[in-house]
């Protein structure tokens, strides 16, 4: 089996990303049809691979390619070299299959864009970065991967930059990754300084001979960078902002792809999390809390792209939830990534197409009705609600209910509560994504007169299509005859681990989960449908309903603690820099002047007067030289 | 009689030129003064060659006429061309220092 | 003090003699330099300390610096002076008046303190020396261990030394080279303008000075067949100077008279 096509899954977008960014102009006719087949060339060598990777045996599956030795310094060697393995061709396969899907649906929802090209441009450095992170064998190989992503999102979200408030929205997310990938760089520099190395396979093989109190720090640094780029607790308020980019920009990187970079993160890092406890629980902590916060802030949004960004960040809690419950998790975790990747580019298209169809418009209080002027977009996005609720069989079911009674099965008060929370997520889950369905799709038309909703053009539908076709088969593949856990088994099993007693049997998690879904349903239904909408945001309503529509005071909050505290720091600065540092630079200088202006004066000009000046220092001289000769 | 009695006669010669280099206008009696200073001096240096018995104080004092000479031909030049554009030989009046 | 010079016994009494004369003369010569209004009393003066010193010179067996010093600078620098006096106008006498408020009486206190402080240095640094003199080094005569030395030890200041020499040389015909702006107005082109001005007086020329007159030097005028003296026959300069003689005292018919009275 080859190992040389590996580069080539990077380099077909990125070179078509550098042909369209450096030819200008002259590409806008043909533009978004090569960033398109870069994209595909890339899936299909990521096929190719897979089918590769399948005939061979388990042991034989991992491969790496190194391109060149990229830093060689005394004892420090980083090789820029590539691994796949049965985790990275998961990624390849989700980020180049959902990217072409979204290249081709964005080739027409961008048609009237004179920026087109730059938009592809950006989309195929957007894959080669994420294809990047996915392969690195090392943290730095991931870095650089880690930060083009970044780069790329911050690109994306702030495409239409003319609008001050989009390009804000992309400095936000941009700012506050930065934030995760001080941890992720930290954690870099540790592992280097405890261990020498920064490679996958080197730390693995050094872990078990370094301290906990190193791999605490390694993972909590981790935990930061997954933060960071996952939208998760306390890193989570960007998120919602990042909607500013076009819709396919947000189902490709804000829901499919780059914000489960974290979930990856956490994957990959197994055998760093798996010693250290304290840092496995923080990781659970935070995926628990998220996913409740996403799922709550996910009720009160009327804007339909930032309901469907609350719930992705709900989702991305349930996987991080499940990446922190050890090695039985690892596997669920990657599962309900796949899935979400689906599901939740789906539904993102869907609303992307509804917007289409709306004047761009967002709020889900002047939609109503949908279901007859957009049938197709109507039934991807149900059947993308159905997975992602968690109704039998479709992929969420199985994906999410294994994360639940995982989390149930963690032992002790810690599974109760996850489980709980978990649970409690799924009904909230049901209840959020149920009034978006009934907001935008059924009831009484609201939207105004000059709105024409009308079914989106092929180009558009057929990815729906397809991805919900995913949406409701994914999850069955993966779970029939445990396939994806033993696909990932020699990534992510490290050795025994306890399996704890089953605190509830499956079937009884399942109906418990379907039960939470049926309740978060009723209310949806019992509150809009069963009462009229109103076509602007009720004002006389709960102190709780108004904290929540703020996202949980999440941007009050970071402005309180972080930036008006910056803010005044700056300030002071500032002042000290003008008051005293300018103020003695400028000091000098006044003093040379004045003393000039002074001195000056003693200047006649007169030849005669230097030189008695000249005869006054001879007369000085002697006298020091009289007086040190003494 | 002391040989140090030349070297006070140096140093007595030599701050009389210094004062007249500062005290007088005419460009040619400074010129003058200067020439006096570097005569001092050069009886220090014969002075001194005597006095430590060894002929490198004549020698310096040698090269203090040629370099002297150099001086007084450079100097009286400008002095020359000083007066040609000014009509006047008096430091004083070439001032433009101040500006 | 006297004392103890005698006691060292240094120099022969003779040296001591002539020290002792011309010492106090060198230095009333040189503060009578500044205190002369004219610039040749000033030369004359200054010609006399440094011949002094070259008699110093020759005392401190300095024979070749001695001869030196009177050949160069009291020959050729000091003619020098003079010379650029002449040209720049040997009328010129300066007003000893100081324009400059305060500055004599700085340089005086600042010189005072300075000689006063280097004669103290002077006498500290050579007290209780020995002379070591120079019977020694001038065994060979003092030519030849002036020439020992500048052609071994000296050679290369000696070289870069006559380098400046002729650099100098160069720099003072450079700085006085003269330009002509204009054409210079020949003797013939003088002769015809003088025809062309319409007198013919003009055209006669002017009378040289003392042409009829008791004298012919040349400040006295000449004198016009009327007995009275021709103004325009005295150079301009020695009218200006105020060197021209009361020429009615040479008139002839003064004596002319008298001769006739007789």
């Amino acid at each position: 089996m080859t190992s040389n096509l590996i580069v080539l899954l990077i380099a077909i977008p990125l070179f078509s990303s550098a042909v369209l960014l450096l030819t200008g102009r002259k590409a806008n006719k043909w533009g978004h049809l090569l960033g398109t087949l870069a994209s595909a060339s890339s899936f299909g060598v990521g096929v190719y691979l897979f089918t590769q990777m399948l005939a061979q045996p388990t042991a034989q599956r991992a491969l790496t390619q190194k391109i060149f030795s990229w830093i060689n310094v005394g004892s420090f060697n980083v090789d820029a070299s590539l691994l796949l393995d049965q985790l990275s061709i998961c990624f390849v396969l989700l980020i180049t299959g959902v990217g072409t899907l979204i290249h081709i649906y964005s080739i027409s929802y961008m048609s009237h864009d004179l920026d087109r090209r730059r938009f592809f441009a950006y989309l195929n450095l957007f894959i080669a970065a994420m294809l990047l992170l996915v392969l690195g064998d090392s943290y730095l190989n991931l870095y650089v991967g880690w930060e083009g992503v970044g780069l790329a999102s911050y690109l994306l979200i702030g495409f239409w930059n003319q609008k001050p408030t989009y390009a804000t929205a992309a400095k936000k997310a941009f700012v506050m990754n930065r934030v995760g990938d001080l941890g992720l760089s930290l954690a870099i520099m540790i592992a280097f300084a405890s261990m020498g190395t920064a490679s996958f396979a080197g730390i693995k093989a050094a872990a078990p001979h370094a301290s906990t109190g190193t791999l605490t720090a390694i993972g909590i640094m981790l935990l930061l960078a997954a933060a960071g780029k996952s939208a998760q607790f306390p890193l989570q308020a960007w998120l919602g902002d990042a909607m500013a980019g076009p819709t396919p920009v947000s189902a490709l990187i804000h829901a499919a792809t780059m914000v489960t970079a974290g979930v990856y993160l956490i994957t990959r890092s197994n055998f760093i999390f798996d010693a250290a406890p304290t840092a496995q629980l923080l990781v659970v902590i935070v995926g628990a809390i998220t996913l409740l916060f996403g799922a709550v802030v996910g009720t009160a949004k009327d804007d339909i792209k930032k309901a469907l960004a609350a719930s992705t960040m709900s989702q991305i809690g349930y996987m991080i939830l499940g990446a922190g419950l050890g090695p039985v998790g690892y596997a669920f975790a990657i599962m309900h990534l796949l899935t979400h990747g689906f599901f939740k580019a789906g539904m993102f298209l869907g609303a992307g197409s509804v917007m289409h169809g709306m004047n761009d418009e967002v709020n889900m209080r002047k939609f109503g009705a949908l279901r007859k002027f957009m049938p197709i977009t109507f039934i991807t996005f149900g059947l993308g609600y159905l997975a992602i609720i968690g109704v039998p069989p479709f992929a969420g079911f199985y994906s999410k209910d294994k994360i639940i009674e995982t989390a149930l099965n963690a032992g002790g008060a810690k599974g109760i509560l996850l489980g709980g929370a978990a649970l409690f997520g799924a009904a909230l889950t049901a209840f959020y994504m149920s009034r978006v369905m009934i907001l935008t799709f059924t009831g009484e038309k609201r939207w105004d007169d000059e709105a024409h909703p009308h079914e989106s053009p092929i180009l558009m539908w057929l990815p729906m299509a397809i991805l919900a076709i995913g949406s409701v088969a994914s999850g069955f593949l993966f779970t029939h005859g445990d396939a994806l856990v033993n696909w990932l088994k020699p990534v992510v099993a490290s050795g025994e681990h306890a399996e704890h007693a089953e605190l509830l049997p499956p079937i009884v998690v399942s109906a418990l989960a379907l039960a939470m879904v049926l309740i978060g349903i009723s209310i949806a239904v019992l509150m809009y449908v069963r009462r009229p909408v109103a076509n602007v945001a009720p004002e006389n309503v709960s102190a709780l309903t108004r904290i929540v529509r703020q996202d949980l005071l999440q941007d009050a909050t970071n402005e309180a603690i972080f930036m008006r505290p910056g803010q005044a720091l700056t300030k002071t600065l500032v002042a000290i820099d003008e008051k005293v540092i300018d103020g003695a630079v400028r000091g000098v200088g006044a003093i040379a002047i004045g003393s000039g202006s002074e001195l000056r004066k003693s200047q006649t000009g007169y030849v005669r007067s230097y030189s008695a000046l000249i005869l006054v220092g001879a007369a000085i001289i002697v006298l020091g030289i009289w007086v040190i000769t003494q | 009689m002391n040989s140090a009695n030349y070297l006070y006669l140096s140093a007595l010669l030599f701050t009389i030129g210094a004062v007249g280099v500062v005290i007088r206008r005419n460009a040619i009696v400074v010129f003058m003064c200067v020439e006096l200073m570097l005569n001092a001096a050069n009886l220090s240096f014969v002075t001194f060659s005597r006095i430590n018995g060894n002929l490198d104080g004549q020698i310096v004092a040698f090269f203090t006429m040629v370099v002297a000479a150099c001086e007084v031909v450079v100097g009286l030049a400008i002095i020359v061309t000083i007066y040609r554009s000014r009509r006047s030989a008096s430091v004083d009046d070439a001032n433009l220092l101040k500006r | 003090m006297i004392n103890y010079a005698l006691n060292l016994g240094q120099t022969a009494k003779p040296e001591a003699v002539l020290f002792y004369i011309l010492a106090p003369l060198a230095v009333a010569a040189a503060i009578a330099m500044l205190t002369v209004k004219k610039a040749v009393h000033s030369a004359i003066l200054l010609a006399w300390v440094m011949i002094t010193l070259a008699i110093f010179y020759i005392a401190q067996d300095a024979a070749f610096l001695g001869i030196v010093q009177v050949v160069v600078y009291t020959g050729a620098v000091m003619m020098l002076f003079l010379f650029i006096l002449m040209l720049v106008g040997v009328d010129s006498s300066e007003s000893l008046t100081e324009t400059i408020k305060g500055l004599r009486w700085i340089a005086i206190t600042a010189s005072l303190g300075f000689g006063g402080l280097l004669i103290s240095l002077l006498g500290r640094a050579t007290l209780g020396r020995t002379t070591a003199g120079l019977a020694d080094a001038n065994s060979n005569g003092n030519v030849q261990g002036l020439a020992q030395l500048i052609f071994s030890d000296y050679v290369w200041p000696f070289e870069v030394v006559s380098a400046l020499l002729i650099t100098a040389a160069l720099g003072a015909m450079v700085l006085a080279h003269h330009e002509r702006t204009v054409k210079r107005v020949t003797q013939r082109e003088q002769s015809q303008a003088r025809f062309r001005s319409g007198s013919l007086a003009a055209a006669a020329g002017l009378p040289g000075p003392g042409v009829f007159a008791l004298h012919n030097a040349v400040d006295v005028p000449a004198l016009l067949p009327d007995g009275s003296p021709a103004p325009t026959s005295i150079s301009a300069t020695l009218k200006a100077r105020g060197d021209m003689l009361d020429s009615a005292q040479y008139q002839l018919n003064n004596n002319d008279n008298a001769a006739e009275d007789k």
